[in-house]
């Protein structure tokens, strides 16, 4: 039988989304992948795989799924409610999913996008060198229910560990960069921009989000007739009314609204993430922290395999006592760096 | 090179300037101008052939040659050196457009229930519907640039009188193959999305085809006509494929 993972119930947005297709820009496709990068980034270091293989990205809710063959998974992003035939499976951590067995998962408790990650790699098909669906360009689609979506061969076994994710599901303070249009607004609306308490609208997914505020809206001077000029992800644009929108992932490549600013990517995810209603502010720092901050989240994340430590079972959620093998359950604790070629 | 605290009103141009944490943009003008047009295609030809190390990506967009680097390799004022060396080289304005332009006559049904905002954009450029749509179709537009979505073209440049601004508001979707208008360009959707220019025609071409070898179908220096036809005419056409009953022929 072919490995793969079966999809017998999933809400209207699972997609499967990997660091998504740089190097399109030129012919207008907006990188897209994971609405939240970080999460790959996790999910990589709990399974101890390349962050670049693809995942299965839950927008708001999850679903119900089951394994052809044994496989490794590992749960990150926006925490969801998961059981395995019945079990509560812990978040942020690694497991076995065994062949045949149900994993349910629910909605989004926190945040907004959970992610399924599975051992070897969702291996659906490429399309211009990503397996991302970019719902907004038309590439790839939803995954619908009854589907089947090929697993990659995994080479390594370790599971059971957990790791402490970075906060980022109940909003807080972005940080952005001014960018090619911040200087058209005159100094008082970007004061005015920086005491804003904002909260996330309804209206969101993965092109961008929406934000709300009790005051005014915040205009340049130059109005609507700017010429379109690049756009890149964390782009916060104010559009005619004065509303801004945090742009994501799937963004446009080009667009005439003025952009009031930059988020920084380290913080994108905190945007992201932010279910309607949460409360978001933001703050400008130099391009020159900006950059310090960047390189400092790169290395954070780069070492995240060695912040995990073993989930700890309680003896009632281990279904089959005798069945376990506690003998080889018991390590040292360091499967992780024997495993490393 | 060039002073970025020069006051708004007189910016010098080519200019460099940051875009977010990792990027840069070379614009070549703050106004829609072939010559600008010309040279931001150049330079980004340039960049790829020639660049400084570290550059990662490359676009255009109309006036504008963007590049994005890598943030964590490298020293982000030495690639802008590089940059501005490159840029001082040539003169950029002088370059000719790429070479095997072609030039497309695509069927779009002005105005009628297919395309709610012809009058209002007539209007607002100060003529009748009939004038309106006479300017569109009979003005040969040249793709400026591909953005905003995929093989999406902007088109220019039209009479001075389509000088009109975008909505304040968005139009929550125009469907794929909407022709749309503001700030004297056309912009041709390839996707179906909310957007702030007013949709005036509507085709049946597909400018963005993923299933195929060439899924991008115009190029920046295409020049394209929009022919007026009948709604039973774009039904027709749009039964026999992604072409929308387009043709296509080779420019000199």
């Amino acid at each position: 039988m072919i490995r793969a993972l079966i999809i017998h119930r999933g809400g209207p947005n699972l997609t499967v989304q990997d660091l998504g297709r740089p190097g399109y820009l030129v012919a207008g496709v907006s990188r897209g992948g994971a609405a939240d990068r970080l999460a790959l980034a996790e999910g990589a270091a709990l399974l101890g795989q390349p962050e670049g293989l693809a995942a299965l990205e839950m927008a708001g809710m999850g679903g119900e799924f089951e394994a052809t063959e044994d496989m490794r998974i590992a749960l990150t992003g926006a925490p969801m409610r998961a059981q395995l035939d019945g079990v509560r499976l812990a978040w942020n951590a690694s497991h076995l999913l065994p062949q045949g067995a149900r994993l349910a998962i629910g909605g989004a408790e926190r945040g907004s996008f959970g992610y399924l990650h599975l051992g070897g790699g969702i291996a659906s098909p490429e399309s211009l060198g990503s397996r991302s669906a970019h719902l907004a360009a038309g590439i790839f689609g939803p995954v619908h229910a009854g589907s089947e979506l090929p697993v990659g061969p995994d080479v390594r076994s370790q599971v059971g560990y957990r790791l402490d994710p970075q906060a980022r599901f109940e909003g807080g303070t972005v940080r952005l960069v001014p960018s090619l249009q911040t200087e058209r607004f005159p100094e008082a609306e970007l004061k005015r921009f920086q005491a804003t308490e904002f909260h996330r609208d309804t209206r969101g997914n993965r092109m961008g989000v929406r934000l709300l505020s009790d005051g005014a809206g915040f205009h340049d001077e130059t109005g609507l007739s700017v010429l379109s000029e690049v756009i890149v992800p964390g782009d916060v644009q104010i559009t005619g009314d004065g509303t801004p929108f945090v742009l994501l992932a799937e963004c446009q490549t080009t667009g005439g609204y003025p952009r009031i600013g930059t988020v920084l990517p380290a913080d994108l995810p905190r945007v992201a993430q932010a279910s309607a209603g949460t409360a978001l502010r933001f703050v400008f720092v130099t391009r020159q922290e900006a950059m310090a901050i960047e390189r400092a989240e790169a290395e954070r994340r780069a070492g995240l395999r060695g912040g995990l430590s073993p989930l700890i079972r309680r003896v009632e959620d281990i279904r089959d006592l005798l069945a376990y093998q506690l003998i080889s359950g018991v390590t040292a604790g360091d499967d992780l760096e024997r495993e490393e070629p | 090179m060039q002073d970025d605290t020069v006051s708004e009103a007189e910016p010098r141009f080519p200019r460099v300037r940051p875009v977010g944490v990792d990027g840069l943009l070379v614009s070549f003008g703050d106004r829609l101008s072939e010559p600008a047009n010309r040279a931001a295609l150049a330079f980004r030809d340039a960049l790829d052939r020639e660049g400084p190390p570290g550059i990662e990506e490359t676009s255009t967009s109309l006036v504008s040659t963007y590049l994005r680097f890598d943030l964590l390799h490298g020293d982000s004022a030495v690639l802008q050196r590089g940059v501005e060396a490159l840029l001082a080289s040539d003169d950029w304005y002088a370059r000719p457009l790429p070479h095997g332009r072609r030039l497309w006559r695509i069927p779009t049904v002005f105005g009628t229930a297919l395309a709610p905002q012809l009058e209002e954009a007539a209007a607002a450029a100060g003529m009748t519907p009939e004038a309106a749509i006479r300017s569109v179709s009979e003005t040969r537009v040249r793709v400026q640039t591909i953005g905003f979505a995929p093989g999406q073209p902007y088109l220019g440049e039209l009479d001075e009188a389509w000088n009109i601004p975008r909505q304040t508001a968005l139009t929550d979707k125009v469907p794929i193959g909407a022709l749309t208008v503001a700030i004297r360009q056309l912009v041709l959707f390839s996707v179906s999305t909310p957007t702030g220019w007013r949709h005036i025609g509507q085709t049946a071409f597909r400018a963005f085809r993923p299933e195929s070898d060439t899924p991008f179908v115009l190029r920046p220096g295409d020049e394209v006509l929009f022919d007026a036809v009948a709604p039973e005419v774009l039904e027709k056409v749009r039964a026999e494929g992604p072409d929308g009953g387009a043709t296509a022929e080779a420019l000199p």
